[in-house]
């Protein structure tokens, strides 16, 4: 199913051998608890990418206590597949924390009339004391009432769990089924508590699973069905990505039915079991909506990659292949007619990033997936891992890297802090809480989940920024001052 | 019904329905539905117990901050820290599963704090907790104990925790429960009676400006005062960019905390965020104990100032007499940018207290004041305040009103401007009226940490942030025979 790996081993990167990464492995791992090394080397490894399945481990529980950067399901559930349906409320059901922190901190942007179309809001039952002795069933119910009138035109809600609601014995299924009945709309249970599972990624699948259970397929899209018709899943329109790649798709002649779920509209994604083919960029947290489309529909699927202009023009190609001449025509017309163009933007940027390395670890999908975009600029990946990916997601990641270089899942604080300091990359890319430990080291840094308050970075256009802000973090005056002369 | 009969078409909604709903929501008929729910919370301008916890928690030297509880709710603390001070946030936890349901977390506790003190080998580990844990009723008391029996941690190491349930209070409780943990845990046996060690202990309570710290810490240092800021996120929160990594860069010293106990006087500056311990001290501490409004303004600051020359008996420094001079120097000359001007004002009660007091100085009017979870004693309170000047007689305290709340009242009963935290632009853009961004936590500008709020200083800074944003506003408004060369 996967095409989009180039099958080309990388060049060895100067100085990174599988000897120094394993030793550099060993002496982090030999500062630990015994228990903890035990429980942390399988996660840990040096890269064979001939290999035919990664060597690392993934998908397991956190180690207590080693500051792990995870999240839990309900951020994968609120956070990363539900909030950016722009046109349902979403309800973080419970305490009042979980719904403030995510409020607004992922940058997946929406458009819409904030409070009247679009909701990019906090809607929360604020548990208190009472409502986990008695249970939030009843409280759930005319909080549903109360929404529906004072935001008429949501076209649904969904009701995100959070912990308490689990561990009490709360209904929220009963509820929401009797809920859709009095309300007419949509109202989709999701028991995200963050409890649930290891990481963001049971989230994700417990959302897949609420929206195959209580959304695809209950929609048909009022025009026609046509040869050209596709769904954009798994893009969450962070920093306006959707809408830097939606219109190379349409241009290359498709139609893009629905978008999962970056800007996305319920009642769309109700009905893409229409399409004739999903194409799916994170693959992580959505392949098993296509699993099921498959299976259910016989709707085939794609994994494409839209960072940089040689994995776009890879893409295109391969999507292309799916479909007719045309469409291969257009394809080919429009990698053509965005060729001049990234070629200027490689002019500018290129010169001074050439041969600069770079150190990423993100969620389930971008280390892997920018590691292209990374090199149409020269800079070479010497570590990457994942927060929350899987064994499928890091033999993806293998044949992308160069032989020995450190793979690292889950990574904690203490070990990041250890390989980044030994391998002294040019870069680092990886989240909030990573960022200031290494700008404070005087290492140029860049948010890679959030494009750091900018993108998007998807498409040709997000390339051009992407470019800009990958040359801005490196070459920044300002790191020639953290030393003081004095 | 079959599942096929149930399909629906993808609709589009009219937009003359988005119209309607559009302007509908700016109604008195939606005000009044708003104002009417009973359940649901929408857009709240507080946040839960651990975060608090976490803020004291960093404030004391060589301590690592320990969640007991879900992973996610410690990556949500560090994140909104990090996002806030533009800083690193350390913090571990437990990471309790499903089996910990089952079982209760002691294991993960176990292995947590075994884990953590091997590999960040802190001076002191803080232990609060999420929800879990909380509904599940896991004894930390006795689980700490065991941790220790069984040597997973070593006998000397202090351990204070807290209970910080998310479904009670806000993160200004969970403050105040670490913060009193950890002064209980470090003062342990350290109370000499008859002994005083001269120095201030200052409480300056949950607040996400660095600079107020630095400001208490001058301001002493005027008045020759020896001090401990109990709890000191100064260092922690804004550490220097000089190529190393500091996981502890500062923060309260542990000696100074356990010392705290023999001090000449404890004041507190938000008694809403430090109630519980200040209680405690109360009946623990020696010396004086003063609780106190938070400095805003002039007159707040002199009530500050003449407290600190009363408690030590020295006399308020000529620097910081010119200092207020300077000050209400600003605020004359500046009054007629402010003066009637009304304002919606949301955030944590002290705070609240500090910019209402503020406000009222310059004849601005505190006109909507919102508090999203808090009391009636500080809703009674707020209208003794506004009560004290002319200035706040149309004013109007709302608890336990959310900012879509604000938003029905900005909609229907308009003002000038908003003061709150970022939280708030939302209500802002749609009022078509500016956000002054004082509280926390601030996630859209840089540096207003770094930039003292308290403090005759501080009262300069918002002056001068809040007047010279009207007049910008002015010039890039207006129309072109109104532009001209001063304002």
């Amino acid at each position: 199913m996967y095409q989009g790996d180039d099958k080309n081993e990388r060049a060895p990167i100067p100085g990174i051998t599988k000897e120094r990464t394993e030793k550099l492995i060993t002496e982090t791992l030999a500062e630990m608890p015994e228990k903890a090394q035990k429980k942390r080397a399988p996660h840990l490894g040096a890269n064979e990418p001939t290999a035919s399945c990664c060597a690392v481990k993934s998908n397991r529980k956190v180690v207590p206590g080693v500051m792990s950067q995870r999240g839990c399901a309900y951020a994968g559930a609120k956070g990363v597949v539900w909030g950016p349906i722009r046109d349902m409320v979403h309800v973080s059901h419970g305490p009042i924390g979980c719904g403030v922190y995510s409020w607004g901190t992922r940058r997946n942007l929406m458009q819409g009339i904030p409070g009247v179309t679009s909701f990019p809001m906090d809607f929360t039952s604020d548990f208190q004391e009472k409502d986990i002795v008695y249970g939030g069933d009843k409280k759930l119910e005319k909080l549903l009432h109360e929404a529906n009138e004072l935001f008429p035109l949501a076209k649904g809600f969904s009701v995100l769990s959070e912990c308490p609601v689990g561990l009490i014995g709360d209904d929220i299924n009963a509820v929401a089924k009797k809920m859709e009945a009095d309300l007419g709309k949509l109202v989709v249970p999701c028991n995200c508590e963050g409890f649930r599972g290891v990481s963001q990624s049971l989230g994700h699948h417990i959302s897949n699973d609420s929206i195959r259970d209580h959304i695809i397929g209950k929609f048909e899209f009022a025009e026609p069905v046509g040869p050209y018709d596709v769904a954009l899943i798994g893009d969450y329109n962070i920093g306006g990505d959707v809408w830097a790649a939606k219109p190379i798709l349409e241009e290359i002649g498709l139609n893009v039915k629905s978008v999962w779920t970056g800007d996305g509209e319920v009642e769309k994604i109700g009905a893409t079991h229409q399409v004739k083919l999903n194409l799916i960029h994170c693959y992580r947290s959505m392949n098993y909506m296509c699993k099921v489309m498959e299976e259910k529909w016989g709707i085939p699927w794609l994994e494409y990659n839209f960072f940089g202009p040689t994995k776009i023009a890879e893409s295109l190609r391969a999507i292309a292949a799916r479909f007719d001449e045309t469409i291969q025509e257009k394809a080919e017309a429009v990698i053509a007619k965005y060729q001049p163009i990234m070629q200027a933007v490689l002019e500018e940027y290129k010169p001074r990033l050439d041969g600069k390395t770079a150190m990423l670890f993100v969620g389930g999908l971008r280390p892997r997936h920018t590691i292209g975009a990374y090199e149409d600029l020269g800079i070479q990946i010497t570590g990457a891992g994942y927060e929350f990916a899987h064994q499928d997601d890091y033999d993806r990641t293998s044949p992308e890297m160069a032989k020995g270089t450190l793979i690292y899942d889950d990574v904690s604080e203490f070990e990041l802090e250890k390989f980044v300091e030994e391998l002294k990359p040019d870069l680092v890319g990886s989240g909030i809480k990573e960022k200031y430990v290494f700008q404070k080291a005087g290492i140029p840094f860049r948010q890679m989940h959030s494009w750091d308050y900018s993108g998007p970075y998807h498409g040709y256009e997000g390339f051009k920024i992407f470019a800009r802000d990958i040359d801005m973090a490196i070459n920044s005056p300002t790191w020639k001052l953290v030393k003081s002369p004095f | 019904m079959s599942a096929e009969a149930a399909v629906k078409l993808v609709t589009e909604t009219p937009p003359e329905e988005i119209e309607r709903v559009k302007d509908w929501i700016n109604t008195e008929e939606y005000k009044e539905k708003n104002f009417a729910r009973e359940a649901l919370v929408v857009n709240p301008a507080h946040a839960c117990q651990p975060l608090g916890a976490q803020m004291v928690a960093t404030a004391f030297e060589g301590t690592l901050p320990f969640v007991h509880g879900s992973q996610g709710c410690a990556s949500y603390f560090r994140s909104t820290f990090s996002r806030h001070f533009r800083e690193p946030a350390a913090a571990t936890c437990d990471a309790m599963t499903e089996d910990g349901a089952v079982f209760g977390g002691q294991n993960n506790l176990f292995e947590g704090l075994e884990n953590a003190y091997a590999l960040y080998k802190p001076k002191m580990l803080a232990v609060y907790t999420t929800c879990m844990p909380e509904v599940i009723g896991d004894d930390l008391t006795a689980y700490i104990k065991n941790a220790r029996l069984q040597g997973h941690v070593p006998e000397d190491l202090p351990i204070p925790y807290a209970n910080t349930p998310s479904f009670n209070g806000t993160h200004i409780h969970g403050y105040d429960a670490m913060l009193k943990s950890i002064l209980e845990t470090l003062t342990a046996g350290e109370k000499i009676e008859g002994k005083c060690t001269g120095k201030l202990n200052l409480i300056p309570g949950f607040d996400g400006n660095t600079a107020n710290i630095r400001e208490y810490k001058r301001i002493f240092e005027l008045f020759g005062i020896p001090y401990t800021v109990l709890a000191d996120i100064s260092e922690v929160f804004d550490s220097p960019c000089d190529g190393h990594y500091r996981l502890y860069p500062g923060g309260t010293k542990l000696e100074d905390a356990a010392e705290s106990i023999n001090g000449k006087a404890t004041l507190a500056l938000q008694k809403y965020s430090t109630a519980n311990t200040m209680k405690w001290i109360e009946e623990e501490y020696s010396g004086e104990k003063v609780a106190m409004p938070m400095p805003f303004g002039i007159k707040k600051t002199d009530e500050f100032l003449m407290k600190l020359a009363e408690l030590f008996g020295k006399p308020v420094p000529e620097e910081l007499k010119a200092e207020r001079g300077r000050a209400v120097d600003a605020m004359t000359d500046a009054h007629q940018y402010l003066h009637g001007k009304k304002f919606a004002v949301a955030g944590d009660p002290d705070y609240l207290f500090g910019i209402v007091s503020f406000l009222l100085e310059m004849g601005a009017i505190p006109y909507h004041v919102l508090c999203s979870r808090t009391t009636k004693k500080f809703e009674k309170e707020m209208k003794a305040l506004l009560a004290t000047s002319p200035f706040g007689a149309t004013g109007t305290v709302y608890i336990n009103k959310d900012l879509w709340h604000l938003r029905s009242l900005l909609m229907t009963d308009p003002v000038d401007g908003i003061i709150g935290d970022t939280h708030a632009k939302w209500a802002a853009r749609d009022a078509g009226i500016p956000l002054f961004r004082i509280g926390f936590p601030i996630i859209d500008r840089v540096n207003l940490h770094r930039s003292p709020v308290i403090g005759y200083q501080g009262a300069v800074n918002m002056l001068t942030m809040i007047a010279n944003k009207f007049l910008d506003m002015k010039d890039e408004t207006c129309e072109n025979q109104w532009f001209e060369m001063m304002r």
